[in-house]
């Protein structure tokens, strides 16, 4: 890959939660401590790394992290620790609109934003005709801005952000807004800006979306990266985390706990081996899985590894769970989960590991990743992922 | 390699570009600035009838009865006195006009801080630029009445140059100061609003410095540690001429000016660069470390 143009490394965000800052002089003299038990940690050590021609989903459940991080990349955050740095003209459409005033036209609009984002009056002139023109706002270009609707809104925002010719554009959730048409219309712009080799950073919750435009995934759950890479997986990775890969009347998703991490797991032909790329059916298969049971104020959370073996298109091939009464300690540290498969079933292909953490009472998923390195099975030169010994005779009908 | 070797060159290019635009979009440009004072004019002055004659009504009124309670009502004595008046009213209320507004900048422009790059900085100095829009026009009219009242302007006239100079550098550092301050403490804007009418009452705008001087006595040079003391004091010497020793104030010999020379303003506006100018430096640093945190903040 060529140099990359975003580059976010260990990037974390703590939040003071407003209750305990000090909003005025009063309160900055009256309370001598600062509270820092009001914090809470929006990102944790995400690394993005986006290099040019990209176009990456960001995904997550809500109050995951997504808006946060794209914010920290836009460089109106400032992260708390780890480093951000971005190549270009950086256009953000963050949330609803681009920060317009709601007195001026939208006219005005255009010119101050473009300023904004550092182009000059005459390069504006040049561009107005066709940013007014795909706004779609025709005369009303000239309405304030305040009597616009919120569709019309980010048709103008989005009409900008894509005329002022940027390199990276952000793009937080907005163009749900519109309508199908003006949608098709934003789609064909970031086709074309793909051609170009721009970069694009969009957070959304349309998975099909995710699957369909962009070139990687990132899903991010609890602040954290839990997967990064292909865009199908993505999904795959966060559907499980939504609990929506099961049927609804299933138990309900993940509840918001955290506190145990999958770490890392390991397939080796021997007990604690090296990875193993290539296993051979019949022989025996280990998995190691690490988990880390993270401290926290009120207790560590006990949980019961379950991890799943999966073939292409993410399907499930089997299961392996702890038996009942097996747990991984309600004790901080890091602990190792060893699966021990007797016989390698007779199957065919590439295949990776799922690890779901699950609260031991209930069963809910607490915490779940999905790995990205493969290992291969090759049981017999036909296709299809099971290797089935079947005979044959033939004989006149 | 011949295939390649075109596209070379290209790359670079492309990424001294993208450095370029990145330079563009965090650093404070004419032309944002510009944009943001029309944009708060026109916010400002849209839908009312008079528009930007409105500016002119609230320095007028003061003016007018600054004249009649002052001038007219305790006879100050002051020969000319509403140009007097002018001289030291009009860089107060741009001062002023410039501080009050930059500490309510960020704040007010909220959804443009949380929602787009751009280099913060511009937002104090947009507060600034439009207190400055409508000193320029006051100034005009006062170069007017003066020239009406057929005032002979010397080449005392020049110290107006460095005398804005200061009031520029002032102004801005304050602003810097108070709009980083407003987005943590709320209470800077009400402290500021506050603090300017005090701070109104330590300018020879209304009296003549020569009574603080008959106070103060050898420490009258504590009197000018306050730059805006030395603004008004500097546009009254500049634009205000018609001054003799041998004017009576109140029964005692005086004068308007708070000297008949140069040598005086010119150490005044001295010592009043070197305050503006450290103040200027303290401000930008608090403002540059305050700003990465005011989305969040806001």
């Amino acid at each position: 890959m060529s140099e990359p143009v975003i580059t976010a490394r260990r990037v974390s965000k703590r939040f003071v939660t407003h209750k305990q800052r000090a909003t005025s002089l009063k309160e900055r003299v009256m309370t001598r401590r600062a509270g820092t038990d009001g914090e809470f940690w929006a990102l944790r050590d995400v690394d993005v790394i986006v290099g040019p021609g990209e176009t990456v989903g960001l995904i997550g459940p809500n109050g995951a992290g997504k808006s946060t991080t794209l914010k920290v990349l836009a460089g109106i955050l400032r992260p708390t620790s780890g480093e951000v740095a971005v190549e270009g003209r950086i256009a953000s459409l963050l949330e609803l609109g681009a920060g317009f005033n709601g007195e001026l036209t939208g006219r005005e609009n255009i010119y101050l934003n473009a300023a904004l984002l550092g182009l000059t009056r005459r390069e504006v002139d040049s561009m107005l005709g066709s940013i007014i023109e795909f706004s779609e706002q025709g005369p009303r270009i000239d309405d304030p801005v305040k009597h616009y609707s919120s569709g019309e809104y980010v048709k103008l925002a989005f009409a900008i952000a894509v005329h002022v010719d940027p390199d990276v554009l952000l793009v937080d959730e907005v163009l749900a807004v519109g309508d199908e048409a003006f949608q098709r219309k934003c789609l064909a712009k970031i086709d074309d800006f793909q051609q170009q080799g721009k970069t694009i950073l969009l957070v959304t919750h349309s998975l099909d979306l995710v699957e369909s435009l962009c070139t990687r995934g990132i899903v991010i759950d609890h602040g954290r990266v839990q997967y990064d890479g292909d865009p199908a997986f993505a999904v795959g990775t966060l559907r499980r985390i939504l609990g929506t890969d099961r049927p609804v009347g299933a138990p309900d998703g993940p509840p918001e706990m955290g506190g145990i991490i999958v770490v890392g797991a390991t397939v080796s032909a021997s007990p604690a081996g090296p990875r193993a790329a290539a296993l051979t059916a019949g022989q025996p298969c280990h998995l190691r899985v690490e988990v880390e049971v993270e401290p926290r104020r009120d207790g560590a959370y006990a949980g019961i590894v379950h991890a799943v073996v999966m073939g292409a298109g993410d399907i499930p091939i089997w299961s392996m769970r702890m038996p009942p009464g097996q747990v991984v300690p309600a004790v901080p540290g890091r602990y190792f989960v060893d699966f021990l498969v007797p016989a390698t079933p007779a199957l065919n292909g590439a295949f990776r590991i799922a690890v779901q953490v699950e609260e031991p009472t209930s069963g809910n998923p607490v915490t779940a990743r999905t790995f990205d390195e493969v290992f291969w099975l090759t049981s017999g030169e036909l296709p299809g992922i099971l290797a089935v010994p079947a005979s044959s005779q033939v004989t006149p009908a | 390699m011949a295939v390649t070797a075109p596209g070379a060159p290209q790359t670079v290019d492309r990424s001294a570009l993208s450095r370029s635009r990145a330079a563009a979009q965090g650093s404070v440009r004419w032309e944002l600035l510009t944009q943001l004072v029309r944009k708060d004019l026109k916010v400002k002055y849209q839908g009312s009838a008079l528009g930007f004659a409105w500016s002119l009504a609230n320095p007028l009124l003061l003016m007018g009865i600054y004249y009649l309670i002052f001038g007219v009502v305790l006879q100050n004595g002051i020969p000319g006195f509403p140009i007097y008046l002018m001289c030291g009213l009009l860089p107060w209320t741009a001062f002023s006009a410039a501080v009050s507004t930059a500490s309510g900048t960020v704040v007010g422009n909220a959804a443009l801080v949380k929602k787009v790059r751009f280099p913060l900085q511009v937002l104090p100095l947009s507060a600034v630029g439009y207190a400055l829009v409508h000193f320029a026009l006051q100034l005009g009219i006062l170069l007017v009445v003066t020239t009406l009242f057929r005032h002979d302007f010397s080449p005392a006239f020049l110290l107006i140059v460095p005398a804005l100079g200061l009031l520029l550098l002032f102004s801005t550092a304050l602003s810097y100061l108070v709009s980083a301050l407003n987005v943590r403490y709320r209470d800077t804007a009400h402290v500021v609003e506050i603090a300017m009418l005090v701070w109104f009452w330590l300018n020879p705008i209304l009296y003549q410095s020569s009574l603080v001087k008959a106070h103060l006595g050898s420490w009258f040079w504590l009197y000018f540690l306050n730059p805006m003391a030395t603004v008004v004091s500097t546009f009254q010497r500049a634009v205000f001429v018609r001054d003799s020793y041998t004017n009576t104030i109140n029964n005692q010999p005086g004068r308007a000016l708070a000297d008949p020379g140069y040598a005086f303003y010119l150490r005044n506006l001295a010592i009043g660069l070197v305050i503006a100018g450290l103040l200027f430096l303290l401000a930008r640093r608090v403002f540059t470390r305050m700003q990465a945190d005011f989305a969040e903040e806001l």
